[in-house]
Order: structure tokens, then C-alpha cells, then sequence
């Protein structure tokens, strides 16, 4: 057993934990952070991914001893009260059906819009291919991030982008 | 840059979107395009996934699996395993063979079908790598995990069967060596005239040899199973990742011998099935049976790799088809055979795949003679089962891509000879070959549509100039109009194809005193949004807020009744059923509303949640108003019970039929192989919409799963029956990168068979986009010589085709429409 101290969504955990422990596994059964889930174990899905310090990162490709100091967020601690950007528009544009990828999609969003805040349709797709979803196609997660970008980076979305939740036609001015 | 690139998606995606735009009917609800009452917990971590559930004193089970596609167990010993630190069980399938049962099939297509026995835990014989042979009950997953390699098992390995056609041969290993045989079942259909009479009269005939490749259904989320005992009272608690609660609860009852009042089911947040989860699984009959031994509450959860061995697998048939026509193109008769992999056991609907796909080969076209036989064949590999589609898929592919064949042996334009053939609007309802009824459908406006959207003329043109040029990048156009059925399904038809179980759907309606409503539906969703819908199906009858419907599903306990959510039908029948009950809970209230309001009942009117008396507008009173005064209960009618809470169980009385067009364009580089899809639109006629937000979304991820066959995804198995492709590293699951932006449209054509009109829109995606990819694919390559490819049409595949033992195959010029041809052509690279 090694000791461990991690800061994960704003509190501080001390455990010992089994060395070959992944960080996946001390998230969910260790501090019953269960908001990330597990979708493969060949990190190819990216279900899983979080942020350690700031950078996203699949937390099953990382053993808990070497998250050891680090400070950690999940998607349960990624907004406080109001949601992030990137949270408000996976909902507006329909950016997920079962939810399952949806952690991991909106983390890795956060962390890619943190290195390009305007980036293209292409550069999103080639962004997220770390994080695969089985149920979107995709096209309403690009939508979505691009959406957030706009907003992230204090801009109007464009006119006739958003197809608002209690507008009965379908489409805002 | 970027600016103009994502204003120009995003005003694409309105463009060719007016049905979004469109006024939503009935009471303002239906067609809008709410966001989803799902996602907040789902955007926020606060998702209660099967592996979420921690209970106190919680076990972990894991299960030792079969590393031989085939063999015979001598021994197993699990001692060593028990000695562990933190291993409380461990039991052989002989251990458990008295308790455990047999997994169910509740499909036998034929009266002669092979059945063989299912055991959760092979007894004497492994028959698939991954087949389950021993498990281990430990404190925690990793201890479990070490317990299985403690475990001894001493096989003797028996030959592999891997090849459809070889196990069917004389003297082929057998994988049931009792049973005598490999062959499952042949299953014959034919309707109209002779087809060998009418296949004489014809002036082309095709055949083709398509394969169904095997694919991995991989719902993002895992199988996993906790089973909470009370031993004492021999009652259980069963979560499950599954899209069947309601069928798992009477199976897990069937197969262990537990009283089905004694076992209740909850499907809690399931992440994606796509058929995966539409079955009843080796690992909840066991994680049941052990927590019943042991009086633990024990968890199961698959790892993926696991998964793509112990979870079924979809499709995997050799499709021979054989279309005759005259030389104006006209279809005359239709022939196909089918070889269906079974795998190594039956698994719930393993049979009854292929025979759905039966009736869908005919699809949208007329003609005089049609004749199938389907045989399935066991095999030492997974279990193949319902994937997305199930069976319209390989149907749809088969027919689609032979009318391109035909097209090509004709010189006719493939639209063209589609035209020709397809039931025309006005002739509907139509009765098709196979005997559905095709209530509603509108071919001609959907291809219109498409054809606009897609700019056929100038992508001809392209296409024609890099064929003149030789162009090292060609571009390909490939067409798939279908129809499928959807809204499983009458019970009555069912039954006379020997399904085990009806197709009808549970509702109910709850009226609240402060005017709330619960809605539990038997419909069972992980994924779709049924939350979302049904509420909006209710709050537009009731004239509620769509913010004061909450929506109960997937508890035996809460939902006690229903047949849950595969085969597109949530919508067509769950959601029906919803509707039908609102109009119970209306007369309810309007027998109140009228004895409140001093009328007589056929004077009270409703509407907009409020009743009224027609000619005195002031006397009024809202459906919350009545609820109140229901559940008060102080002044009701005599004899009148004090509830307005109704039931409906919806038996679909048919089929529906979405249809649509779907066109791809594709760029095949001919010096790698390599396909990029340039273009793709689809107009999809699923009848109303409820959510035009849901909707197409779905349509989305159906495109993603079709086009992932054609291109990307094989599960494969190796000479010994070893499956190479057993983890996300081999199989290829298309990221967003290898996938294109979809250009969607709708129209129309609202189902007759139902009162809402609606059509189901879960696997129209995924039916009609692997034909129309490959076919682009095909259409690309024909002036090479090619006239098919298997799937999926990977580079490494094109290049090949390409360049027959290394040498670079040259283009014979154009492809003219024009010159007809009497011969029987057949498939491959000529």
C-alpha cells in the first residue's frame, strides 16, 4: 500500500492505496466519485477522462500513486451551481443520447477549448477522437463545442444557430 | 475562417431543416423541439449507472472464460482460489448445474428447430472463447480478478467450426456433437407466382454473394448486473443494464425457478444497447443464483474486452440473391438464401433475426415472385443476437445493392430503375409481396428531396471528369430508397411466426391532487429520450406543463407491465399507448367536470387542460381543478370511483413503415485505397414527429452505425476461432474524425395505422446508410472492372481490388448508361 493525496473537485483525499491501482478505479470505488464512468479498458473511449491539473487525461491510463499530489476534477466538479459553457451547450444541441460518454466528451471539450478557443469543425472533430460515442454520429457534439466556443469566447451566437428549447417554430432570430 | 466555416454549417443545418421550422399540431406540444429532461443529471455526473451501485457488504463477481474456441473440460479445480485473502466463493458450471438452469431462446422460427441446452457455466463442453466456465465471488474487483487466474481448468481441445458453409458440409466437427448436426433451422417463405416459371420469362438476371460481416453492437456503457438479496424471504432485487426489465423479470423467474413476484427488476440508468442489452445473459442468472447461496449482495460488471466475447454480436449472414427483370427494367422475381451464424447457443431472438429481415428484402419495390430460405448454422463463435435493425439491415443492403447491379447490367440510371419498380404514392395502402400492409409512404417526394439536397446533376458531372481524366481521386454515388418495419409488433403476427411473447405496451396515467402527473410507461429507454416524449405526448393531450409530467420506467415495481424498448417501437406502440390513456383520463374527468359543473356530460367540452360547457364559456374548470376534486373525493357521481388514474395496453394492429432516400457521395483515393465520404443527405419520411431535436439525433446516430459497417467495423475470427479483433485497440469503433457531417431532411407522410400518425425513427440510420455507402463505394470502382466489395470497404480492401497480385488494374473509361445485356452476370471483380 502507498499513501495518496490527491485534491479531487475541491477536496482533499489521504488513502492508502494498492500501487497498481488505477486512478479510474480510486476515483469511483475509493472516493465513490461515480461520475466518471468506465467505457473500455484499452483507453481507447475516453469515457473516463478528467483533468489533472487543468490537462484532460484518461484516468484509466493512469495509476492512482501517480496522480499522487495532483489536483484532480471530474465532471461532478466541474461547475458549481451554474453550469459550464460547455454543459449548457451539450444539452442545447442535443450533444448526447445515453449519457455514457458525456463526462468524458464534455472534459476533453473543456481542455481543448483551453488550447484553441476558435477552433473549426475539422479541428473539433480531430480534437475529441480520443472520446468515441456510440450513439450521436457526432455532428450535435461538434455543434455543440463549437457553440461553446462562440460563447466562451464572449460572442453572440450566430443568428439562427440555436434551435431554442420553448421556441415553438423551432428557430430564434 | 473558422467564422465562415461554422456559420456555414450551421445555417446548412437550418436550411435543410424546415420541418424544424414548421408549426407544431395538436395542443402545441407535438413537434417541438424540447431539450431533454434527461440531460441534467447526465451532463453532471449524477447518472446512477448499473456500476454505480454500491450496497452494504457488496461482493464482486468475476467470471473465469474459455480460452478455446472449443473443447472438452477434464477438470476444473477452484481450491487454490479459495485459499485467497478476500475470495469468499468460487463455483465450476458443475457446481452450479442444478441451480442455474438454462439460458432462454423465446424464438423457435420452426418446429424442428436445434435447441441446444444454454448453460450460464459450460458444464462439459466449452463452445465459444469466452463461454463462462467458472466464477469467483470476492471483497472487491481486483481480488476477483487475481482469484480467476487461482483457477485450474484442464481442456481438451475439439476442432473449431468457424465457416458457415464448411459446418454445414458432411463430416464437419459439430459444435453440439449431440445434436448430430450444425444446421439450427431452414426456414422457407415464398408468396406470388413460381419464381423459376417467372425467372424464365425474365431478359437479365443478376446474382450476387453478399456477406454480412460480423459486427460488435458496443453500447458505450458495459453490461453489468447487481443482485440484492433478502434471503430469508427468498426475494430479489436484480439491476441490470438492460433494455428488457420486464422480459428479464419473467426469464430470471423461468430459468431459476424463483417466483416472478419474488423478483423485482430495475433497469437504472443504462448507457446505450442497440440489442446488446435485449437479452437475458449468462452473468444475471448467476450473479442471482449466487446471491441467492450465498445471501450477499453481489456485482458484476464486464470489462470491454470481456464484453466483445460475452455479449452478443450482430448480423454475420452470406446473403445469395438472385434478381430477374425485364429488359425495360422492370423486377420480375426475386430469390434469396440465406446462411445466418448463429454462434455457438441461442441466445433470446438469435433465430428470429434473420426472419424479420425476411419480409424486407421486397422493400419499396412491386414485383411478381419472391422465395426465401433462410438456414442457420451454429458455429463455435459468440452468440450473434438482434443488433440495431435486426435483419432490415442485411435485407436492405441485399436488395439495394443488387438493384445497383441490375441498374449497371441494364445501362439504366439507378434512380431510374428504382422508379420503375417502387410502389407509387397513390397506390398505398399496399399490400407488399411478403403481405404487409404498407399503410402510407411517399417514395417519389422523399427521392425528389433528397436528389435536390444532394446535387445530383453536378456531382454526376464531377464524377464523369475524373473518370475522363483518370483522375487518381474517384468519386463514387451510391443510392439506398428503403422502407423497413417498425413497431414491433402485433402479437397476433408474432405469434404466427412462433414468437414467444406478444408486442404490445403498457401505460398509465397518474393524476396527482395538485394537478402533477406520472406517466409510467413499459417502454424502457437508455438512451432515447422516452422521458422527454412522453412527456410531451401527455402534456399535449392533458393540456398540462410539460414541466409537471414526470415519466416512471424501467422498475417492475414502479412500471410493473411492459415489453420495453428494441425494434423502433417505443414510440409507435409505448407512446401510443401513453396517448391512449390520456383519453381514458379525460373521460374520467369530463364525467366529473360535468357533475361539478351542473351539465350534462356531452355539453362538456376540453380542451387546452380546461373543461367547459359548450354555450356558457364562464363555467369552467381546469383538469388540475377536477384532479383536486377527484382526490378530495367530496362530491364526485354516484358509484363513480375517486380516480382519474387510467391504464392502456396498446396491441398495435400493424406495422409502420418509415421510408426515406438516402444518397452518398465518395472520394477514393485509387493509390491508397482510402474512401472519404464527401457527401451524404438523407430524407427519412418517419411519419409525425414529436421532437424534431430527438429525432434527429437519432437519424445521426443511426448514420454513424450503418456507415460504420461499411467502412470500419469487423468482428474476426481467426482459423481456430480465436476472435482478433477482442478489444477496442482491433475493432474499429469510428471517432469523430472518420466520420462526415450529415445533411438531413424530412418529409412527411404521417402512418394511418396509428392515431398520433407516428412512424419510429430508432434504426432508419442504420438501415438505409450501409448500402448507400457501399454502393458509392462500387459505383466508384466499376470502371476498374469491380462490381462488389465486401465490408467493410477498408483501404487495405479497395487497394487490393485495385491492384489484382500487385498490378495496378486500368480504368476502361466511362460508364455509360445505355446497351442492355441478357446475360446472368455475378459477382466480384471481373
Amino acid at each position: 500500500m502507498t499513501r495518496v493525496s490527491m485534491k479531487v473537485d475541491g477536496v482533499v483525499y489521504e488513502d492508502d492505496v494498492e500501487p497498481r491501482r488505477l486512478l479510474t478505479h480510486h476515483l469511483r470505488d475509493g472516493l465513490g466519485r461515480v461520475g466518471t464512468p468506465i467505457g473500455c479498458d484499452t483507453s481507447n473511449c475516453g469515457a473516463c477522462t478528467v483533468l489533472i491539473g487543468g490537462e484532460s487525461v484518461k484516468s484509466c491510463s493512469v495509476l492512482a500513486v501517480q496522480a499522487d499530489g495532483e489536483e484532480i476534477t471530474t465532471i461532478q466538479g466541474l461547475s458549481d451551481g451554474d453550469w459550464h459553457p460547455v454543459q449548457k451547450a451539450f444539452q442545447q444541441h442535443h450533444g448526447l443520447q445515453c449519457g455514457y460518454c458525456t463526462p468524458g466528451m464534455i472534459l476533453a471539450t473543456v481542455d481543448l477549448l483551453k488550447n484553441n478557443p476558435s477552433p473549426t469543425e475539422e479541428e473539433v472533430r480531430h480534437g475529441l477522437e480520443g472520446n468515441l460515442c456510440r450513439c450521436t454520429g457526432y455532428q450535435n457534439i461538434v455543434k455543440a463545442v463549437l457553440s461553446a466556443a462562440a460563447e466562451m469566447r464572449g460572442e453572440q451566437p450566430h443568428p439562427g444557430s440555436f434551435r431554442d428549447a420553448d421556441d415553438k417554430t423551432g428557430v430564434s432570430a | 475562417m473558422t467564422e465562415e466555416l461554422d456559420a456555414g454549417m450551421l445555417a446548412t443545418e437550418i436550411a435543410e431543416h424546415p420541418d424544424a421550422l414548421s408549426a407544431p399540431y395538436g395542443g402545441g406540444e407535438l413537434g417541438r423541439g424540447r431539450r431533454r429532461k434527461e440531460d441534467a443529471k447526465l451532463v453532471t455526473g449524477q447518472t446512477n449507472w448499473t456500476d454505480n451501485i454500491t450496497l452494504p457488504g457488496l461482493l464482486h463477481m468475476a467470471v473465469l472464460r474459455s480460452p478455446m474456441a472449443h473443447a472438452r473440460i477434464v477438470s476444473v479445480d477452484v481450491s487454490a482460489a479459495l485459499e485467497m485473502p478476500g475470495v469468499i466463493a468460487a463455483y465450476s458450471g458443475a457446481d452450479l448445474a442444478a441451480e442455474d438452469g438454462a439460458l432462454p431462446c423465446a424464438w423457435p422460427v420452426t418446429p424442428d428447430m436445434v435447441h441446444p441446452d444454454h448453460k450460464p457455466l459450460a458444464v462439459d463442453e466449452v463452445r465459444h472463447v469466452g463461454d463462462g466456465v467458472a466464477v469467483v465471488i470476492a471483497r472487491d474487483r481486483y481480488t476477483a480478478a487475481d482469484a480467476l487466474e487461482a483457477i485450474s481448468v484442464e481442456y481438451d481441445q475439439l476442432p473449431a467450426v468457424v465457416d458457415m458453409e464448411a459446418a454445414l458440409a458432411e463430416g464437419s466437427p459439430l459444435v453440439h456433437s449431440d445434436k448430430g448436426t450444425n444446421k439450427c433451422f431452414t426456414w422457407p417463405f415464398a408468396a406470388g407466382d413460381d419464381y423459376e416459371a417467372t425467372r424464365a420469362k425474365a431478359d437479365v438476371v443478376v446474382t450476387r454473394r453478399f456477406r454480412q460481416q460480423r459486427v460488435l453492437p458496443t453500447a458505450m456503457e458495459p453490461r453489468g448486473v447487481v443482485v440484492a438479496p433478502i434471503a430469508a424471504a427468498d426475494e430479489y432485487t436484480v439491476y441490470s443494464a438492460t433494455q428488457i426489465p420486464h422480459i428479464l423479470r419473467v426469464m430470471l423467474a423461468l430459468v431459476t425457478g424463483i417466483g416472478e413476484h419474488k423478483i423485482r427488476v430495475i433497469a437504472p440508468d443504462v448507457g446505450g444497447g442497440f440489442g446488446s442489452k435485449l437479452n437475458v445473459y449468462a452473468e444475471e442468472v448467476l450473479a442471482l443464483v449466487v446471491a441467492r447461496k450465498l445471501g450477499r449482495p453481489i456485482k458484476w460488471t464486464e470489462s470491454r474486452s470481456e464484453g466483445y466475447q460475452a455479449t452478443i454480436h450482430g448480423r454475420d449472414q452470406i446473403q445469395d440473391i438472385e434478381v430477374s427483370a425485364t429488359k425495360d427494367g422492370k423486377l420480375l422475381g426475386l430469390k434469396v438464401e440465406l446462411l445466418a451464424d448463429m454462434g455457438a447457443y441461442l441466445q433470446l431472438v438469435t433465430p428470429g433475426v434473420p426472419i424479420l429481415g425476411a419480409f424486407m428484402f421486397p422493400s419499396i419495390y412491386k414485383m411478381d415472385s419472391y422465395t426465401f430460405s433462410c438456414t442457420g448454422v451454429f458455429t463455435t463463435k459468440t452468440p450473434t443476437d438482434a443488433y440495431r435493425g435486426a435483419g432490415r439491415p442485411e435485407a436492405t443492403y441485399a436488395i439495394e445493392r443488387i438493384m445497383d447491379e441490375l441498374a449497371a447490367e441494364l445501362g439504366m440510371d439507378p434512380l431510374e430503375l428504382r422508379r420503375r419498380n417502387w410502389i407509387k404514392h397513390e397506390e398505398f395502402p399496399f399490400d407488399s409481396i411478403c403481405g404487409l400492409t404498407y399503410d402510407s409512404g411517399n417514395y417519389e417526394a422523399a427521392t425528389a428531396k433528397a436528389e435536390q439536397m444532394f446535387d445530383m446533376t453536378a456531382l454526376r458531372r464531377e464524377q464523369a471528369e475524373r473518370r475522363e481524366r483518370k483522375d487518381p481521386i474517384q468519386l463514387g454515388i451510391g443510392i439506398s430508397t428503403f422502407t423497413e418495419m417498425c413497431g414491433l409488433a402485433p402479437s397476433r403476427v408474432l405469434g404466427s411466426l412462433s414468437y414467444g411473447a406478444g408486442g404490445w405496451e403498457a401505460a398509465q396515467i397518474r393524476m396527482l391532487p395538485t394537478g402533477k402527473v406520472e406517466v409510467v410507461s413499459g417502454a424502457t429507454p437508455h438512451g432515447q429520450g422516452h422521458h422527454t416524449s412522453w412527456s410531451q405526448i401527455v402534456a399535449d393531450a392533458l393540456g398540462v406543463p410539460f414541466e409537471d409530467v414526470e415519466v416512471i420506467t424501467g422498475d417492475t415495481d414502479s412500471s410493473p407491465k411492459g415489453m420495453d424498448t428494441y425494434g423502433s417501437r417505443s414510440l409507435v406502440v409505448g407512446g401510443v399507448a401513453i396517448h391512449k390513456a390520456t383519453g381514458k383520463v379525460i373521460e374520467k374527468a369530463r364525467r366529473i367536470a360535468a357533475h361539478l359543473l351542473e351539465a350534462a356530460e356531452g355539453d362538456v367540452e376540453f380542451h387546452g387542460g380546461t373543461f367547459s360547457v359548450k354555450g356558457s364559456p364562464e363555467a369552467k374548470l381546469s383538469i388540475q381543478e377536477i384532479a383536486l376534486a377527484t382526490f378530495a373525493a367530496h362530491n364526485l357521481p354516484d358509484g363513480m370511483e375517486p380516480t382519474l388514474d387510467s391504464d392502456y395496453v396498446y396491441d398495435p394492429e400493424n406495422f409502420s413503415f418509415p421510408h426515406g432516400t438516402h444518397l452518398c457521395a465518395v472520394e477514393i483515393d485509387t493509390e491508397t485505397g482510402f474512401t472519404k465520404i464527401r457527401k451524404y443527405v438523407c430524407v427519412d419520411d418517419i411519419g409525425k414527429i414529436i421532437n424534431p431535436v430527438i429525432v434527429e439525433g437519432q437519424v445521426h446516430g443511426g448514420l454513424a452505425q450503418g456507415i460504420a459497417q461499411a467502412l470500419y467495423e469487423e468482428a474476426i475470427y481467426d482459423a481456430e476461432g480465436n476472435l482478433t479483433t477482442g478489444t477496442m485497440v482491433d475493432y474499429l469503433i469510428p471517432s469523430a474524425a472518420d466520420l462526415p457531417h450529415f445533411d438531413t431532411g424530412r418529409t412527411e407522410t404521417p402512418a394511418t395505422s396509428n392515431p398520433l400518425g407516428v412512424k419510429g425513427v430508432g434504426e432508419a440510420g442504420t438501415i438505409a446508410s450501409t448500402p448507400a455507402v457501399v454502393n458509392a463505394v462500387v459505383d466508384a470502382l466499376r470502371p476498374f472492372g469491380i462490381n462488389d466489395i465486401d465490408m467493410p470497404a477498408s483501404p487495405e480492401r479497395v487497394w487490393r481490388l485495385l491492384h489484382p497480385g500487385g498490378q495496378r488494374r486500368e480504368a476502361s473509361g466511362t460508364v455509360a448508361y445505355g446497351g442492355v445485356s441478357t446475360s446472368t452476370t455475378s459477382g466480384g471483380a471481373a
